[in-house]
């Protein structure tokens, strides 16, 4: 048995990725259930408007953390502010005294946070929810589990799709048969794309029938939204492939990817209940930016201006991670003669003949 | 020429796999790459088809779409039918219509595969998977054929219907390279390169390689500390490099086993120092 137990220790000490996972995950763990697993929002910024702003600025619960005070506002610019995702709530103001708070019904926890502080320590104001007035759960996981879908597709299946090719010896074929590298890569990856826009479709689709999941903005939006999307979860799943050698080491690496995109994102506990540093995590995770803006678009209406920020970002992170991903994969791909031959060394050995001349 | 390999070196990971090495072909011409594990056969055929970039030396072959390559792993989609598969290797080259067609019906009744047409790769035995990659490789009609071990872990009866094949394609003006562990193999060929540690120990045609066999092979009934011996079925064959052989031993027709385990030794002993010799 002791020769059992010092076997097993010495196949884990060389299996680093699996030693990872025993190591990284539980830390990851407690840290995110220590920091970031909160659904207790403490601060919601807030926007007054209208003639008494300054004065009823200075009366709001601590909940509400007030960013600006614009006077000359009213409650269209304050309903444009929540639309843009500028604020979580507006307080409208009138001559008169009577307030009311606009609130966005997309950020479900803030929007508590928001109605549970008023009807506590302001009763005098009125609530009115926008975009999710019934404060549905389902109205905004849909459109973030439309984002972990893509997650899953892109990386997941990807990595598991291009690595297979590795273990069936069937990579190294494709690197030698007269195809582009970029044939290989875009007919690799462009089934994954298809199936994983089919499934945001049915998934986005069985929320708007089936849950009354409000779709208030331009589909065609959104659909920019997770085809950048999906260009990064695609380059995070090629990089997961070129790194691995089976299928075991392709799932282990790309669910150490999925498991903080879903607890960090925003998708489950609300960035804003999340520690300062945490929270700085969460914006270096793409399904930060597409639970974002398919929140946005979905439940807001918002417009390409609103969005403008998380959409630029995604397409960076796509850039980044995809351009990595070609680089890795392309050294895979690329035959020899692509990259060496360039000069003929010697006579011309006729139109069939492709030499190739290395200096030593 | 249809493929030549000259002075090639690959270096990876600091170590020299291939280390000058030269091998030439032309049409209907079969080469074997002869050696044993970590040789560098795997690496010659790769630096060939272009999977590996050499470190130096020149390499000529035909165009990209001229060469049909089987991997080890006989590189099929074991997710795929066999029919699948032979009409993914007819997209990827080009080839389409009737032609196609043709060329795939009769490719599937040279290796026997017609009836498992729609079986999945995956589910194929070694023999049959083997001889679809040949079939994938084959369908473009290739200029040049590198095969890496094609009939490692196939039973006699494959083995002899793989070579059928080649044969054909030979005969129709391929120019074949295949690596493999057994020397009786590459006695069928019109070429050995036999490959130790990366360097060329012996390169020529097998009747040559035994016609340049230094000193001679004798049977002897057991091991000498005088002379290395080596066993060949029931009987030691050994080697007197110099002098006469002893009273016991047989004169015996050495063949190309006998000649690339001698050049073997001599290059052994010609690295020794000299008192070692």
């Amino acid at each position: 048995m002791w020769a059992m137990v010092v076997n097993e220790f010495r196949q884990m000490r060389r299996d680093h990725r699996a030693l990872a996972m025993m190591i990284v995950l539980p830390l990851l763990m407690l840290v995110v259930f220590g920091y970031a697993a909160s659904f207790d929002v403490s601060d919601v910024p807030v926007r007054v408007v209208g003639p008494q702003a300054e004065q009823v600025a200075s009366e709001l619960p601590d909940t509400l953390a007030v960013e600006e005070v614009v006077p000359a506002d009213g409650e269209e610019e304050g309903r444009d502010a929540l639309v843009d995702g500028a604020v979580v709530a507006v307080v409208v103001t009138s001559k008169t005294g009577e307030g009311r708070v606009l609130v966005d019904g997309s950020q479900l926890f803030s929007a508590r946070a928001v109605a549970n502080g008023i009807a506590a320590e302001a009763p005098a104001l009125q609530v009115e929810i926008l975009f999710n007035p019934d404060l549905d759960t389902s109205a905004v996981m849909v459109p973030a589990i439309a984002g972990m879908i893509l997650v899953f597709i892109g990386t997941v299946i990807t990595s598991l799709g291009m690595v297979r090719e590795r273990t069936a010896g069937t990579l190294e074929q494709l690197s030698v048969m007269p195809f582009r590298p970029r044939d290989v890569l875009v007919g690799k990856i462009a089934p994954y794309f298809a199936i994983a826009a089919l499934d945001l479709l049915v998934v986005i689709g069985v929320g708007v029938l089936l849950f009354d999941v409000p779709f208030n903005g331009s589909p065609w939006l959104l659909a920019l939204g997770s085809a950048l999307f999906l260009l990064v979860t695609l380059g995070i799943g090629l990089l997961v492939s070129s790194v691995s050698e089976n299928s075991g080491q392709a799932i282990q690496l790309a669910l150490m990817t999925l498991l903080p995109q879903v607890l960090l994102s925003g998708m489950i506990f609300p960035l804003e209940a999340m520690a300062a540093g945490i929270r700085w995590l969460a914006y270096i995770l793409p399904l930060t930016y597409f639970v974002d803006i398919s929140r946005a678009v979905m439940l807001r209406g918002a417009s390409i201006e609103a969005v403008a920020q998380p959409l630029a970002l995604l397409a960076v992170l796509g850039t980044v991670v995809f351009g990595l991903a070609l680089l890795r994969t392309r050294r895979d791909l690329v035959p020899v003669r692509r990259r060496t031959r360039s000069k003929d060394p010697g006579p011309d050995p006729g139109p069939e003949r492709e030499p190739h001349a290395v200096a030593p | 020429m249809t493929f030549s390999l000259e002075a090639v070196v690959v270096r990876r990971h600091a170590r020299t796999d291939l280390d000058h090495v030269d091998l030439a072909g032309r049409a209907g011409s079969l080469s074997a790459v002869v050696g044993g594990d970590g040789a560098g056969k795997t690496t010659l055929l790769r630096t060939l088809v272009g999977a590996l970039t050499p470190s130096a030396g020149q390499i000529t072959t035909p165009a990209r779409e001229r060469i049909g390559y089987v991997p080890a792993s006989s590189g099929v989609y074991p997710d795929l039918s066999v029919a699948e598969n032979l009409r993914f290797s007819a997209a990827a080259f080009g080839s389409r219509g009737e032609g196609r067609d043709m060329r795939t019906r009769e490719l599937l009744a040279a290796t026997g595969l017609t009836d498992a047409r729609d079986r999945l790769a995956g589910n194929l035995s070694g023999g049959m998977r083997q001889k679809l990659a040949f079939a994938c490789a084959m369908l473009h009609a290739p200029d040049l054929l590198v095969m890496d071990e094609p009939t490692t872990g196939l039973d006699p009866m494959s083995r002899s219907e793989l070579w059928r094949l080649v044969s054909i394609a030979l005969g129709s003006g391929t120019a074949a390279v295949f690596a493999t562990t057994y020397v009786e193999e590459a006695a069928r060929a019109d070429h050995v390169l036999v490959l130790d540690r990366g360097r060329t120990l012996v390169s020529d045609a097998p009747a040559q390689v035994i016609r340049d066999l230094p000193g001679q092979v004798v049977s002897l009934p057991g091991a000498t500390p005088e002379h290395p011996s080596w066993r060949r079925g029931r009987v030691r064959h050994a080697w007197i490099a110099t002098g006469p052989p002893p009273s016991e031993a047989r004169a015996v027709e050495p063949d190309l086993e006998d000649a690339v385990i001698v050049k073997a030794l001599a290059a052994r002993m010609a690295s020794l120092p000299e008192p070692l010799r």
